[in-house]
């Protein structure tokens, strides 16, 4: 059965920061362009999960009136903490003597799941199409090899691949330039730097995978506007990682963890580093007498400018972090993410309208603040690849001393699915049992996501050679994916003595871990149906 | 023949529900919202006999605030041919709907008038059977077969003995099971059709209905918290534990 196609002058990929952000300044330029977005969640924002302290820079130079647009931005940061954890003990840092990087106090403790609503309401009112629940799987190409456009997922396949009775043939998309913004690690968006080879002369990219959970708190132990960063315990000096805690409105405070996904023992689970995190005395006094209400984990970029592809190709371009603007040692991708996108937009309508090639995109992008940003920051995740404490005193030199400017660039030198060593040469890792006030089990974490998938649908973790997990991946590294994995979707299970791989698609939270941290590569993770997936409200 | 159908936005069935801290409700800030599914089934059902040759318009109707016209939207995504969207704020009990539609039945003077067999935020199961007795008209509810004949309707309810046949005479009101039909996709082409269907407004005060609850709800509170299991070695201990601790014998 043939696909209807339909036509825009540009359609864009992923209703996030940087997607949205492509939407509105498009129309801004020229209210007669025809602009789609597609967002595989079931409405703006259910996927979104991000810290957030947001900086409105971006925000800003897009929307100046912002504060007259009832935005959902309105926490102001009104205190800085940064705590080193020992195991019992904490040593608070003075926030003077941070690097200029990590100060927030023009900042806004905000949910990104809201700023999303609220910019794709924007887009909306100026007559951006915005398609929630529906995926682009597929990339279409023009006979010259240039992207054509995307098809977006058939609905109504079973699990066998058979068409049901409510089969939905999926569309093509077709644009003038398409734009994706899938967030990090999009699943087109690595087909494409493959295709093109965009990733050619540059570092591996690097991950890390970001948790985040709601708690309402007692009163008493709530400070609007607080925000607080912690580095340490319970980490290793050799694993990557830090937390925060935020306090946001309505008693709330936002709590997370990020963990480098260039760790070494496969028997690390961030999941558990995470909850035994919140068991540290300076942690558990925020939280306790509080109640848990949101949970959920997203993969986020941690390569900086080392490891950014190019970002335009014949037809299309690459926004936000599906090519990687997150700037880590600030903690913070959404306001670069959306710069990318208005940049990517003013390149679109010299391209439509002038003619010019989309390369002008890297001209733009590298006059731009977010280059200046990125490219100050470049040296500080890499160095603590020499251990936390190295890593803290290199980037206090290269930070604070030369802000950014030293002569030379490290290297990041491996991706993060090689990293891992033989489960025989790393010990065990005993994590303390869940108490189910403070620290919760994977199945009651991943119930408060309200993720679901529609039954009777094809599995969308793909294994490139199903005996592997368990003829290779088990004996080797014990099978990392039981624990790296935030939403508990993939088991080992004894059958007759036999060992069995288990995958519980149905509870993916679409975080994309697998596809970046396995270590034969051998998960890939395309899109479920559509408005599969977590509920997010205000992550 | 005119088919009306009603619609009411709810909280996504996969959304935990979340208590407000004062009791005065539920949480409905940035969560996600969904027709209700049932609804859905009626939708389909009405558009189903559309196709058959049976019907010649469908009309989705709903009663809420600003937003509630989303699911309007989604029933002239799937095949309806018009909406109403019958504006009203705060809770709107099951007899505030029932009248509104009432008055929209006499004015659209519809043949049939289909809504789920009941809402998964109140789970209330009235509505259809107050525009029955407001209407006067026959009423099948828990469908899960209808089949149109000739002034008539041919229902299997799904009741608790098992399956019930029913004949009714039409106009009739009818309420849907989940197993009626499965509702199919909303295709983009088809939501792109649906911005254009025309969707009329207006208030619940213009039809001259006083939504203003009558019921008087005092508090909203989670439901206790299960306690852990435990097992027990003997039928004697069992027996013992639940006279003395269960008090259930």
């Amino acid at each position: 059965m043939a696909r209807e196609s339909m036509e825009y002058d540009v359609v864009i990929i992923g209703g996030g920061p940087s997607g949205l952000s492509t939407a509105i300044k498009l129309k801004q330029l020229d209210p007669n362009l025809n602009v789609c977005l597609l967002e595989k969640a079931s409405e703006i924002g259910a996927h979104i999960l991000s810290g957030n302290v947001f900086e409105t820079r971006a925000l800003d130079e897009l929307l100046p009136n912002w504060k007259e647009l009832n935005s959902p931005i309105k926490t102001k940061v009104s205190k800085e903490k940064f705590l080193f954890l020992g195991k019992r003990k904490s040593l608070s840092w003075p926030t003077w003597l941070l690097p200029k990087v990590q100060q927030n106090h023009n900042n806004y403790i905000i949910s990104l799941a809201n700023l999303c609503r609220w910019l794709a309401e924007q887009a909306e009112t100026l007559g951006v199409e915005i398609f929630p629940g529906f995926p682009a799987s597929e990339i279409l190409y023009n006979e010259d090899g240039s992207v054509k456009g995307v098809a977006t997922q058939d609905m109504g396949i079973d699990k066998e691949g058979n068409q049901k009775d409510s089969f939905e043939p999926g569309i093509e998309l077709l644009g003038k330039v398409t734009v994706f913004a899938e967030g990090c690690r999009g699943h087109l968006g690595k087909q494409l730097i493959e295709k093109f080879n965009l990733s050619k002369n540059k570092d591996p990219q690097q991950y890390g995978i970001g948790f985040k959970e709601i708690w309402e708190i007692e009163d008493k132990n709530h400070e609007e506007g607080m925000v607080m960063h912690t580095a340490g315990w319970p980490l290793d000096n050799n694993t990557y990682g830090g937390s925060f805690v935020y306090h946001a409105e309505n008693k709330q405070v936002f709590l997370g963890y990020v963990i480098g996904l260039d760790y070494k023992n496969p028997y690390l689970s961030p999941y558990d580093e995470f909850q035994r995190f919140k068991t540290h005395p300076a942690i558990k006094k925020i939280v306790e007498g509080g109640k848990r209400i949101s949970y959920g984990a997203r993969a986020l970029i941690e390569g900086g400018l080392q490891s950014l592809p190019q970002m335009f190709m014949p037809g299309a371009l690459l926004v936000g972090c599906d090519a990687g603007t997150l700037n880590m040692p600030k903690i913070k991708g959404s306001h670069t993410a959306m710069k990318s996108g208005m940049i990517a937009a003013e390149t679109i309508f010299e391209n439509i309208k002038e003619n010019k090639n989309l390369s002008i995109y890297e001209e733009k992008f590298k006059k731009s603040w977010v280059y200046e940003e990125l490219h100050a920051a470049r040296n500080v995740k890499p160095s603590f690849s020499w251990g936390l404490m190295l890593g803290i005193i290199f980037t206090g030199i290269d930070q604070i001393l030369f802000k950014g400017k030293l002569p030379f660039t490290l290297k990041h030198k491996h991706a993060d699915h090689e990293t891992l060593k033989p489960a025989n040469e790393m010990s065990k890792i005993d994590y303390p049992k869940y108490d189910n006030v403070i620290t919760f089990d994977k199945t009651s974490s991943v119930y408060l996501t309200g993720t679901n998938h529609a039954e009777n649908q094809p599995v969308h973790l793909k294994l490139k050679d199903p005996n592997l997990p368990i003829s290779y991946t088990l004996e080797k590294f014990d099978e990392p994916a039981q624990r790296y994995c935030p939403a508990g979707v993939y088991e080992v299970q004894k059958e007759n003595d036999q060992n069995k791989f288990v995958i519980n698609s149905q509870n993916c939270i679409h975080c994309k871990t697998c596809d970046i941290k396995e270590p034969s590569q051998n998960i890939t993770w395309v899109t479920p149906e559509g408005s599969g997936g977590p509920k997010y409200g205000n992550m | 023949m005119k088919i009306l159908v009603a619609v009411k936005r709810v909280i996504d069935y996969n959304v935990q529900i979340r208590v407000k801290e004062d009791g005065t409700g539920v949480v409905t800030d940035n969560v996600k919202m969904s027709t209700n599914p049932p609804d859905d089934n009626a939708i389909e059902e009405a558009v189903k006999i559309k196709e058959s040759g049976k019907a010649t318009e469908v009309i989705a109707v709903t009663v809420g605030e600003e937003k509630a016209q989303e699911t309007v939207r989604k029933a002239l995504a799937v095949g309806a041919d018009r909406g109403i969207h019958v504006k009203a704020e705060g809770i709107i009990e099951p007899i505030a709907v029932s009248k509104i539609l009432q008055k929209i039945v006499e004015k659209e003077k519809p043949d049939l008038v289909f809504m789920g067999k009941q809402a998964i935020d109140d789970d209330c199961n009235q509505t259809g059977q107050m525009l029955s007795a407001l209407l006067n008209w026959p009423q099948a509810t828990f469908a899960s077969k209808i089949e149109v004949k000739d002034g008539k309707l041919e229902v299997i309810r799904e009741i608790d003995e098992g399956l019930e046949t029913i004949e009714i005479n039409t106009p009739a009101i009818v309420t849907c099971d989940l197993r009626l039909n499965e509702p199919r996709y909303a295709s983009l082409p088809n939501i792109m059709k649906a911005k254009k269907k025309p969707i009329e407004q207006m208030n619940a005060s213009d039809l001259g209905v006083d939504t203003a609850p009558k019921i008087q709800q005092i508090k909203v509170e989670e439901p206790p918290k299960r306690k852990a299991g435990i097992k027990v070695s003997s039928v004697a201990e069992l027996v013992q534990k639940l006279k003395n601790e269960a008090k259930v014998i």
